[in-house]
């Protein structure tokens, strides 16, 4: 019989102020199995372990339930407790009786101090009954991936080459630099973007440890983090350079070959039929970047059609060039309009969100436009000027005064085209004027959404997405450079719209992600995963197929499934599909699961 | 009625005058409205001071001549005061009172008076004040 030690945390009021905690104490000492209870004010601060552990040394308990809050905040914490105690950490257990109850049942308390002592009971059934479990560990392989070969790509593949680490960066235009390679200055500086990105490409592809596939394309996804298996589809090889793929063979091998250094001796002629390489891979970064909404979307801003409206790109193809000239006939255009916003925050018809980069690359480029053509009227129609970034307000706000670009609030409702010219209907709502401005040329900045094709990469990859094409992060907060799959983590717009300086940052904050998981010798893997009772399995397959993690296949001869332990999350969706009660979960057995049922019945 | 903006209108002659009389960088302003939102004569005016500059920004001058606004302007400076981007508006109030007189006359004659009157006179604003009941 286990001896099975309570421990009710007070929270200060958080939990104490609704629920009756002595008398849960009280109540829950006379349930069977029960040989120790106490209360106290913060259970997770040192005295309120060294309680636990004291009690656990005290009365011989083999078995922990702690009341307090949801164990996602404190679990971990409870459990190295006990195990300095030399209870299984998997013998101790939370009963949450904040989130799910004080906190909810506030005015309830006689009612909320009774769902407490229930909610304890059931807990401590399922701590009867746990079974005292090891994580599992698993070898971790070296290998970074990074897709996408823009300025995020690129930064994470350096951080990762430069710690020693082989990385392969597979990009899937022919050159790297993705659209940081259309740009012509940059803010706050002007800073040329092609100076910056050549010093870039050229460390890439000098790197010892980084190998480069341009045209290429990941084509399948296996394993998991720390050992996954990666199908790279590559037409064929960079203009200029034939490259080692040393790792193609490791996957055969399993020798974990030197990462070798582009020779410019093994040049040959480019191959124009599809080659695959597969590849061990430890960790993923996605760094696939984003494009802009079509101006074919925007028909009140002439849809494309009028040849001297222009997206934020072409401008700054102009701008790269030299010369400002506009598309219908090369003359200097004399007043150019920006517009701002166009299809972002716009719920009903395009873009919801904030597209983020445009407020500061439009009030550059009519900077810039303003350097060439002095004479120039610059017109930026906006609705929110957003300038959060050092030195961006103060830069922005030069463009006011020192570039006398006149900025105007409202949305622009309508462009077309008139006597050669572009004509704009806005409005300025500071001063309530509707405004028109007969311009020479206009250019839309339009919203940033994901990379095409951002959708199925991440089908492939296993990963989840926004509603918009972005990738997920694990937490807006906490978690912003990891996506939920473990092992794939995120950066630069691929996510969400950023600007140079945002991308470069969870550029390297991914590579420190990469680089925390490589510095582990193996992994660990919790051991409340599905299990399958092969007495009991007739072998049909449903469980294969429920499964979202392909953790499930069946026995290479015998008539039984079996789990990918590595791949399993212990989501149980195995368990509902099983129809002859085969598939388990650890520690949450169908079995325990029904005497937990019975103190609230 | 759709107002047509150009580089004509928006840097027009009377918008470069009200910079030159006033000495302020009229661009500067970003529209806060902490002016209009401060002005202990707003009550009486028919255009918030923030919008007199919005307007000059624009380059619509004539609305601005023919406001009351710039006559109420006490030039107690609580504006320029408390302006995060140092616009001293009631130079520019000032600029336009004096663009309206000599756009449309003024029964006062400045050069006549002799020197030793003009001393003693208060200072040009406090005048100014006055004289939207005169011109």
């Amino acid at each position: 019989m286990r001896k099975i030690g309570i421990f009710v945390c007070h929270c200060g009021l958080n939990i104490a102020g609704t629920i009756d905690v002595q008398r849960v104490v009280e109540e829950i000492k006379k349930y069977p199995g029960v040989a120790f209870a106490a209360d106290y004010k913060y259970m997770c601060s040192d005295p309120g372990q060294a309680l636990i552990r004291q009690a656990i040394a005290d009365y011989g308990l083999d078995g922990i339930v702690v009341a307090a809050c949801s164990p996602a905040m404190h679990e971990v914490t409870f459990r190295k407790a006990a195990r300095a105690a030399g209870v299984n950490p998997y013998l101790t257990e939370i009963a949450n009786i904040r989130e799910q109850i004080s906190w909810v049942h506030q005015t309830q308390p006689e009612e909320a101090t009774r769902k407490a002592i229930e909610t304890i009971a059931t807990i401590v059934e399922k701590v009867r009954y746990d079974e005292a479990l090891v994580p599992f560990s698993l070898p971790v392989v070296k290998r970074a991936l990074v897709i996408g070969g823009g300025i995020a790509g690129m930064t994470t593949a350096l951080h990762i080459a430069d710690a020693g680490y082989p990385v392969v960066l597979v990009e899937r235009e022919a050159q790297l630099g993705g659209k940081m390679r259309q740009l012509s200055g940059l803010y706050l500086n002007f800073d040329a973007a092609p100076d910056l990105l050549e010093t870039k490409i050229a460390a890439v592809m000098q790197h010892p440890n980084i190998q480069v596939l341009t045209n290429a394309e990941v084509v399948e996804l296996g394993g998991y983090v720390g050992n996954f298996t990666v199908k790279i589809s590559s037409r064929f090889q960079v203009p200029g350079y034939k490259l080692q793929v040393p790792g193609s063979e490791i996957a055969q091998s399993g020798i974990n070959p030197q990462p070798e250094t582009l020779q410019p001796e093994t040049l040959q002629p480019e191959t124009p039929q599809p080659e695959t390489f597969t590849f061990d891979i430890g960790a993923i970064v996605v760094a696939t970047g984003f494009d802009l909404l079509p101006k074919s979307e925007l028909g009140e801003y002439g849809g494309g059609r009028p040849p001297d409206v222009i997206d934020g790109l072409q401008f700054e193809r102009m701008l790269a060039e030299g010369e400002i000239r506009r598309p219908s006939d090369g003359a200097v255009p004399k007043e150019v309009v920006w517009v701002q916003c166009a299809g972002s925050r716009d719920p009903e018809l395009h873009m919801p969100y904030c597209s983020k980069i445009c407020c500061m690359y439009v009030a550059k480029q009519a900077m810039a436009y303003k350097q060439r053509v002095p004479d120039g009227q610059a017109y930026v129609f906006y609705i929110d000027i957003r300038s959060q970034g050092k030195g961006y307000e103060e830069f922005v706000q030069r463009a006011m005064t020192e570039y006398d670009v006149l900025y105007l609030r409202g949305k622009v409702a309508r462009v077309f085209e008139e006597d050669g010219r572009v004509v704009v209907y806005g409005v300025d709502t500071l001063s309530g004027k509707a405004v028109e401005v007969q311009a020479d040329l206009v250019v839309l900045a339009t919203a940033v959404v994901p990379s095409a094709g951002a959708r199925d990469l991440a089908q492939r990859l296993r990963v989840s997405t926004d509603e918009y094409g972005f990738f997920s992060e694990a937490h807006p907060k906490l978690r912003p450079v990891e996506s939920l799959t473990a092992g794939i983590f995120l950066a630069g717009a691929a996510q969400f719209p950023k600007d140079i300086p945002e991308t470069v940052a969870q550029a390297s904050g991914a590579a420190a992600k990469v680089l925390g998981l490589f510095a582990q010798r193996e992994m660990v893997q919790e051991p409340t995963i599905a299990f399958v009772d092969e007495e009991l399995c007739a072998g049909c397959g449903l469980c294969v197929a429920a499964c979202p993690y392909e953790a499930r296949v069946m026995h290479p001869w015998k008539p039984i499934a079996v789990v990918q332990t590595a791949l399993c999350q212990g989501c149980g969706a195995c368990v509902v599909a099983c129809p002859n009660k085969a598939s388990s979960l650890r520690n949450l057995s169908t079995e325990q699961l029904l005497t937990m049922m019975e103190p609230v019945l | 009625m759709r107002v047509k903006l150009s580089a004509m209108r928006v840097r027009n002659d009377l918008v470069r005058r009200i910079e030159e009389l006033s000495g302020q960088d009229l661009l500067a302003c970003y529209q806060c409205g902490k002016c209009s939102a401060g002005c202990p004569a707003a009550f009486a005016m028919d255009l918030l001071p923030s919008q007199v500059i919005r307007l000059v920004q624009l380059g619509l001058v004539e609305e601005v001549l023919n406001a009351k606004t710039p006559w109420f302007c006490a030039a107690c400076q609580t504006c320029y005061a408390r302006c995060p981007k140092g616009v001293d508006l009631s130079r520019i109030m000032e600029a336009i009172r004096e663009i309206a007189l000599q756009e449309r006359g003024d029964y006062l004659v400045i050069e006549e008076i002799p020197a030793e009157e003009l001393a003693e006179f208060p200072q040009l604003a406090f005048i100014g004040g006055f004289r939207k009941y005169t011109a």
